[in-house]
């Protein structure tokens, strides 16, 4: 196989991978329960939570240790065969797609806690642990896990490391990268790096900080050092209800601008209420255009006082309606409706996409009508769901895949939904990464100099661009057949035109 | 003031990025032609209710604190501010984080976006205004505490916070040992403790937060002397005694770390995780008892001689190095920008 040098010009083309040398590499580093080449054992693989996106790749493989994730990142390197990192496949940006002729490196047989340290308040666990798996080990110690993306049940921290993931309780504490100290990974030339460590600071630059949201594009995980946090002894929600989305936008700001940090701020629409109350019975009030849901957590006195403190700023609001939870099987009821969002909305619609921008708090309101106008002009419905108190809104368009045309629609109104988020100050993923799904809508929010400067950052570590190929950063050439759309100063060029 | 920095750096000769210069004593002496950034300075955009403030590189800490003062917020990493004139392209650079780093968060954690200039005088944008942003690589948090290495940083959006409502602060009478233990103790549990110091066999705690939280935790920790809260501000900007020496190590260690028998003085922050040591002892001893418990440690203050002879930083494992140096040639291939200040190999 020739070596190729990583361009950020084109899309890379690995049609000429050996199958049959291939196989025989891995079957050498890799025990035989370990390796996956038949179609029906690969077929599971062949897309992540994105299902709109499939392929099959060549190899699955599942090392059950550190040795082996170098075996096979060093025998794939000198071949030339490009390899995904995936985790329990819960990503909704198509992040661990497999490249049709190249190798899924699944690490999900490496699950084990190594070590949970009440005193050191850290747990060393395998990229394939579950996020709820630590937080329950780490139960019995008063302590838990922060982040908690909606799929904590299943998803990985190993995936959780390569998207930054978030979660409701994300303003108060924390992104992944605020709760993790250590990474220890492996480079595909197969070299073993330490990235932070078991200290605050650590020597040189921050790769950690960079290694984590890369999308499994510099490095594959093989363990994570995390934070664990003391659980706070009581945490109460407040449900308000609100006669215009617009009242609800402005009470987000109101509760911050009060000197407040709720442990968790979220918003849902008419629709999404409606949507989900059938499925959970929540409780939540049907006729209000917009709900919100303002957590406090801590002591029992500091709860106290800053529930009295966010009703206050919520009734003068203008919230038509207040409700406090008054014990924990209520606080837990207000939330599944919440948690519960995405499969609700699987259940009133054959199929949903879900987007994933932030954009400034203030500007909620503004996005929810224009998200109005977009529905009639794609024929769709839409529901929303928002962090509200960081600005990261998930909209769930509803469409029919049996329906010929209707996902190219779905499409173009997620595009135009995200090229909005830049417009108005904001990012097209606030979670979710990029992956496959929004690497046109890469093009709108940075310039070609700031990407070409991504694909330097890539090929400081993998020169040959053999990890998670054409995923999460756009080939200068894919912008250019996309149209150059860089928002510019929050301004498209040509606003008058119609763009997708 | 961009256009004459890019023609500084278009000249293609080795630059030393500066602000007040508050800072020069950090890392490796500094080297090259001096590119002053003051001139670049003002509050671009603060908004108080989307916690965030974007100002240019040569903006004074203090006005941006005056103005997060106004609308009672501040920047909870709390950099030190070792001048009146400390910039905050300078603090970015440097990535240094006051007391309050072990409950708020490090002052990487506060960076939502920077714009810098490339080694090739290119305008590069990372990063916003938002709290949750994945979209490319998290470039911005790369550059806190790059010491101006990757490029020449021209503003910097932050995240600010609300102030705590209640503060207090209590003093024991502890030895070291004890300390270390019982603040580790603490950290386990559901405390407002938001800063920490053991000097001379005395430990000071700071509370923050609901005035029901800080009232309750008093009880909670036992019966302390209750101290004034200005304590703070004098270790955060470094101005006790204790750091008027020639000789300064600041070793990074994980807080359960148990004493360290170093030759010296010891003034302990961060809940036993920062460890500033007076000592004259060699560098290799220093360095490898902090190695030892999974740590670094950094000669922070010496003299010229001794900075002459002894790295500012811990050696990197040679892995680490190459994409130090990769990343380095990615921004600046051409070696521009504060040459040697971090590693004498980029």
């Amino acid at each position: 196989m020739t070596t190729r040098s990583h361009s950020h010009e084109r899309d890379q083309d690995f049609s000429d991978v050996d199958r049959a040398a291939l196989l025989q590499a891995l079957a050498a580093v890799l025990p035989a329960a370990a390796l996956l080449a038949d179609h029906e054992d690969l077929k599971p693989y062949e897309c992540d939570g994105l299902s709109a996106y499939r392929r099959v790749p060549l190899a699955v493989a599942l090392p059950e240790d550190e040795a082996q994730v170098v075996g096979v990142l060093k025998a794939c390197h000198r071949l030339g065969v490009p390899v995904v990192a995936r985790g329990a496949g819960t990503g909704l940006s198509g992040g661990a797609l497999p490249n049709e002729h190249g190798v899924v490196l699944s690490l999900a047989k490496m699950k084990r806690i190594l070590k949970l340290d009440p005193y050191s308040r850290t747990a060393v666990v395998q990229p394939g642990v579950r996020n709820l798996a630590i937080s329950e080990a780490a139960a019995p110690h008063g302590l838990y896990y922060a982040p908690d993306p909606s799929s904590q049940l299943a998803c990985t921290i190993g995936g959780n490391i390569a998207e930054n993931s978030g979660g409701v309780h994300c303003l108060k504490y924390g992104l992944t990268v605020h709760n993790v100290l250590r990474v220890r990974g492996v480079t595909m030339a197969g070299e073993i790096v330490e990235f932070g460590s078991a200290a605050l600071d650590s020597p040189g630059y921050d790769l950690l900080a960079l290694l984590i949201g890369s999308e499994g594009l510099l490095a594959v995980v093989t363990e994570v050092t995390v934070k664990l946090v003391p659980k706070p002894e009581v945490a109460r929600v407040i449900m308000a209800s609100f006669d215009a989305v617009t009242k609800a936008g402005a009470a987000v700001a109101d509760i911050i601008a009060a000197g407040i940090i709720p442990a968790g701020l979220e918003m849902m629409d008419k629709a999404a209420t409606r949507a989900v109350e059938p499925f959970v019975k929540a409780g939540y009030d049907l006729n209000a255009e917009a709900i919100l849901l303002a957590e406090s957590d801590g002591t029992p006195e500091e709860v106290e006082e800053e529930i009295a403190a966010m009703r206050a700023v919520l009734e003068k609001s203008g919230a038509s309606e207040i409700r406090v939870s008054t014990d924990d099987a209520e606080r837990l009821r207000f939330w599944a409706g919440r948690k519960a969002a995405f499969p609700a909305v699987g259940s009133i619609s054959p199929d949903y996409y879900c987007m994933d921008g932030t954009i400034p708090r203030k500007r909620l309101a503004e996005m929810l009508m224009a998200i109005a106008e977009m529905e009639k002009k794609y024929g769709l419905r839409c529901v929303n769901v928002f962090h509200a108190g960081d600005g990261n809104l998930h909209p769930l368009i509803l469409y029919d895949a049996n329906v010929p045309g209707q996902l190219e629609r779905t499409e173009a109104f997620g595009a135009e939904i995200l090229a909005l988020t830049v417009q108005l100050g904001g990012t097209i993923t606030g979670e979710h990464g990029v992956g496959f799904e929004k690497i046109g809508s890469m093009c709108v929010q940075f310039a070609s100099d700031e990407l070409a400067a991504f694909h330097r950052v890539k090929a400081a570590f993998d020169p040959q661009g053999l990890l998670n190929p054409d995923k999460a950063i756009p080939t200068l050439h894919r912008c250019a057949e996309f149209g150059r759309m860089h928002v510019h100063q929050g301004q498209l060029s040509h606003p008058e035109l119609e763009r997708f | 003031m961009i256009a004459g920095f890019k023609q500084r750096i278009l000249e293609g000769k080795p630059l030393c990025i500066r602000g007040a210069g508050s800072k020069d004593f950090y890392g490796n002496p500094p080297q090259g032609e001096i590119l002053d950034t003051r001139t670049h300075s003002g509050i671009v955009a603060y908004e108080p209710t989307e916690l965030y403030v974007t100002a240019k590189c040569g903006t004074p800490i203090a006005e941006i604190e005056a103005a997060l003062a106004a609308q009672g917020q501040f920047l909870a990493f709390e950099p030190p501010r070792f001048s009146p004139d400390s910039t905050v392209g300078g603090a970015v650079a440097a990535g240094l984080s006051g007391p309050r780093r072990v409950s708020a968060g490090a002052l990487r954690d506060f960076v939502l976006g920077v714009k810098l200039l490339d080694g090739a005088a290119r305008e590069l944008t990372f990063g916003g205004q938002v709290m949750k942003n994945v979209a490319g690589y998290d470039v911005s948090r790369v550059i806190a505490g790059s010491l101006g290495t990757l490029g020449l940083i021209t503003e910097v959006s932050l995240k600010v916070l609300p102030q705590p409502v209640a503060d207090a602060t209590l003093r024991f009478e502890m030895a070291q040992a004890v300390a270390l233990d019982k603040l580790n103790r603490w950290a386990g549990r559901p405390l407002p403790i938001v800063a920490s110091a053991w000097q001379n066999d005395v430990l000071t705690i700071r509370l923050a937060g609901a005035r029901a939280a800080v009232e309750a935790a008093k009880l909670k920790v036992g019966v302390g002397e209750t101290a004034d809260g200005t304590c703070w501000d004098v270790l955060r900007n470094q101005t006790a005694d204790f750091f008027k020496t020639e000789t300064l190590w600041r070793l990074s260690v994980p807080s359960t770390a148990p004493e360290l028998k170093l030759p010296g003085e010891q003034l302990i922050e961060w809940g036993g995780a920062l460890r500033w040591l007076k000592s004259d002892a060699p560098a290799e001893m220093i360095r490898a008892a902090a190695a030892a418990v999974g740590g670094s440690a950094t000669l922070y203050r010496a003299s010229a001689e001794l900075k002459a002879q002894v790295d500012a930083f811990a050696p990197l494992p040679a892995p680490l190095m190459a994409l130090h140096q990769n990343l380095k040639a990615a921004f600046d291939p051409q070696g521009i920008f504060n040459p040697g200040r971090l590693y004498k190999e980029f």
